[in-house]
């Protein structure tokens, strides 16, 4: 008996986390149709064109699914730290560290593997745990001032964003720049032979994968061991962690060093399945709009995975929206807008609609 | 410094090539085109109405549009990133793009590169040259158009306009392309004010418009009084300096609305010469040359029409020097010194002389550092 109950106490309350936010992108769309209709255009034409360009055809899925690659990895820079009660918004610039240090440590190997003197998996595998580090250290760095020095990390780790961004800008553009990059500065490509191959029998490359897998891992992290419990603890209330005796500093810095490191992969995979080498095309956003999907998974880590794919979907649909509709690409990005605004609005909704809520059946 | 991606083959084939471009235009484009359906599709990395980069390449668009037969698709804000391969497959699958043109500088190595060895039917071109037949596909190439001719006669008309003598300029990045617009400023302005500068500020980036706005300001602080640019969007330069009661010479595209005083002439590129040139091509059934590349002989370039502040005498002498640029008038007279006192070019250089595609200096007359 008590088990049964227990099971619909779940199902209800896993209704609820599927059905309010399923019920806001309803909402979201019919918004967006009267906007539609105000500028003369057929909602229906771009609802039917958003399912054709995001996922109606096998090469729409991939195209969604790259564009969906790195917003789950820079998604869980934010998620993590909001576990912990921290608000991170600087993932743009532990992408672009990550990806920048990927590709200056690479520079002394790209002769010995081109030779084939050297193994490409070790190069790749020195230049994910470069990236890794370097972002760890950005976003660690932003924690660690938060926890000594009281500066909010939200602020520090957006500014530090920039200074990323001009670290990267001075070396491409300067000590590491290879002298064939003339009119985009650049540093030395990789080479073809020693890029990410993509997962077989697609275009997608394994960055997909690597955010799929840390998801579930972050996710088990937080929920099943002491490590993550002590982090929720903190971020309900870190005073009466502190008087628990738990570690409150270094949990801080770890939560942080995990999102940074996480960013720091994007920007690896960036570089090592993508662009070859480290230039300004690095800095294309996916950071800031990993805060957006994080923020509507509600810093769920298994979450994260669907609504990074919705955002690949949009994306990958604007173009043909664009083409075929003559709608300026604003128009998306007004789409994207209004799903987060009607999300977080639906926020006031938990626990308030009564047939979604569990009777408190077998209290005492 | 590598000499850039021009060797003298590459430069004769490009001459050769833009000589059949040229030669397909001078037929009826729209006569050939009537009966066949062309599908281009184009991709721009911002805002088609940005009164810059963007826009030049959709006014080219709207123009190929006008020819009968050819569709054109666009995309804007289409990041450097595998954004435009998935872009550029989806107007190849979903549109049955023939042609696509990614004009954004990083959109070539590995995006379009990748993309045209996945689809050797379809035909890519990029703005800016980087093609290279050694190493790449024989479906993709490289078009161009030489702007620094444009912005030689923007020289001259500041040379004309200038009372302070003294020539503002806010530049983005000290690479050959920009440094190359910068010295034909100045040496168009001291064809008739020998004793003009140009004075310089680089901001870093392609679209910083705080940073543009403070260097413009800093400029007419400085005493200039007459403005130009190269940035990606002019605009917040040209608007600021019309605040501030300075004329301005535009970049790109037509800035001429924007500053309705103090407007003289921009250089502004004309890539429906190219564009139309392509589908002519296409609908002929012809190969499209890999490498097309010219100035003011080609029609790849124009000023843009004179504005309030453009007096006949300017008119005059621009007209003059845009004919002399038609016949292949050059640029770049030496011996030209650098403005560190080095001899840079010795001896006169032809306006697509390669050893222009890597310049690295300022010439003499230029106030500024590149370091």
């Amino acid at each position: 008996m008590a088990v049964a109950a227990d099971l619909t106490h779940r199902l209800r309350q896993g209704a609820e986390y599927t059905l309010i936010p399923l019920g806001a992108l309803v909402v979201s769309a019919a918004l967006f149709s009267v906007f539609l209709l105000g500028l003369g255009k057929s909602p229906q034409q771009f609802f039917e064109l958003m399912w054709r360009g995001g996922f109606g055809t096998a090469f729409s899925w991939q195209n969604t699914l790259q564009r969906a690659a790195p917003l789950v990895l820079t998604a869980l820079c934010v998620a993590i730290p909001a576990r912990i009660g921290l608000v991170i918004i600087g993932g743009e610039g532990a992408l672009v560290l990550g990806g920048f240090a990927a590709a200056a440590i690479a520079i002394p190997m790209i002769g010995p593997v081109a030779a084939g003197s050297l193994p490409v998996a070790l190069m790749l595998g020195v230049m994910a745990l470069a990236a890794a580090l370097a972002g760890a250290l950005w976003i660690g760095f932003a924690g660690w001032l938060r926890h000594a020095r009281g500066v909010n990390e939200t602020i520090s780790s957006l500014l530090l964003t920039y200074i990323a961004i001009a670290i990267l800008y001075f070396f491409v553009e300067g000590a590491l720049r290879d002298p064939g990059s003339l009119n985009k500065p650049s540093t030395p490509p990789i080479g073809a032979g020693a890029m990410l191959q993509p997962i077989p029998g697609t275009d997608i490359h394994w960055g997909l994968a690597a955010g799929a897998l840390l998801a579930v891992l972050l996710h088990l992290l937080m929920t099943r061991t002491t490590f993550g419990f002590a982090m929720r603890v903190t971020g309900g209330n870190p005073r009466a962690a502190r008087a628990q005796g738990l570690p409150v500093g270094g949990l801080l810095v770890a939560a942080t060093m995990i999102a940074g490191a996480s960013a720091g992969l994007a920007g690896f995979f960036e570089v090592a399945a993508v662009h070859g080498n480290a230039n300004a095309s690095l800095v294309a956003g996916y950071g800031f709009t990993g805060i957006l999907v994080s923020f509507l998974a509600r810093h769920n880590p298994i979450a994260i995975l669907p609504v990074a794919i919705l955002f690949g979907g949009i994306a990958a649909a604007g173009g043909l929206i664009q083409r075929r509709m003559g709608l300026p690409d604003a128009t998306v990005l007004l789409l994207q807008g209004v799903i987060f605004v009607v999300l977080l609005a639906s926020e006031t909704l938990y626990g308030r609609i009564a047939w979604l809520q569990p009777k408190r059946s077998g209290a005492p | 410094m590598s000499r850039g991606p021009l060797s003298r083959r590459t430069l004769l084939t490009s001459v050769a090539a833009s000589g059949v471009a040229a030669s397909g235009l001078a037929q009826t484009v729209g006569t050939a085109l009537a009966q066949t359906n062309i599908t281009v599709g184009i991709l721009y990395v911002g805002p088609r109405d940005d009164f810059g980069y963007n826009q030049a390449h959709a006014v080219g668009a709207a123009e190929l549009k006008k020819v009968p037969g050819v569709k054109v698709v666009e995309e804007e804000n289409v990041p450097e990133t595998i954004a435009v391969q998935r872009s550029m497959e989806s107007m190849i699958n979903l549109d049955g793009a023939r042609l696509i043109l990614a004009t954004s500088f990083g959109y070539f190595d590995p995006h379009m590169l990748a993309m045209a060895a996945k689809y050797p039917r379809v035909e890519f071109r990029h703005a800016v040259g980087l093609w290279d037949q050694a190493k790449h596909p024989q479906n993709a190439g490289s078009y161009f158009g030489y702007l620094d001719q444009a912005h030689y006669v923007n020289g001259i008309a500041a040379g004309l306009v200038s009372k302070t003598k003294k020539i503002g300029f806010i530049a983005a990045k000290p690479i050959p392309s920009v440094l190359r617009n910068i010295n034909a400023v100045l040496l168009g302005a001291r064809k008739n004010m020998p004793d003009a500068t140009v004075q310089v500020v680089f901001t870093g980036d392609w679209s910083l418009p705080v940073r543009e706005a403070e260097a413009t300001n800093a400029l007419i602080a400085a005493g200039c009084d007459v403005i130009t640019c190269h940035v990606d969007s002019p605009k917040v330069v040209v608007e600021t300096a019309e605040r501030r009661g300075v004329m301005t010479l535009g970049h790109n595209a037509s800035q001429a609305s924007l500053a309705p005083r103090g407007f003289v002439t921009g250089a502004e590129y004309k890539w429906e010469t190219i564009y139309k040139g392509f589908a002519d091509n296409l609908a002929k059934s012809q190969k499209l040359p890999n490498w097309v590349r010219g100035g003011y002989d080609l029609d790849y370039v124009r000023n843009t029409a004179y504005g309030a502040a453009a007096t006949d005498g300017v008119r005059r002498a621009c007209d003059t020097a845009i004919a002399e640029l038609k016949r292949g008038a050059p640029i770049f007279v030496g011996p030209i010194k650098d403005n560190r006192g080095n001899t840079v070019i010795p001896a006169t250089l032809d306006n697509y002389a390669p050893p222009l595609e890597g310049i690295n200096y300022l010439v003499e007359g230029v106030i500024g550092s590149i370091t």
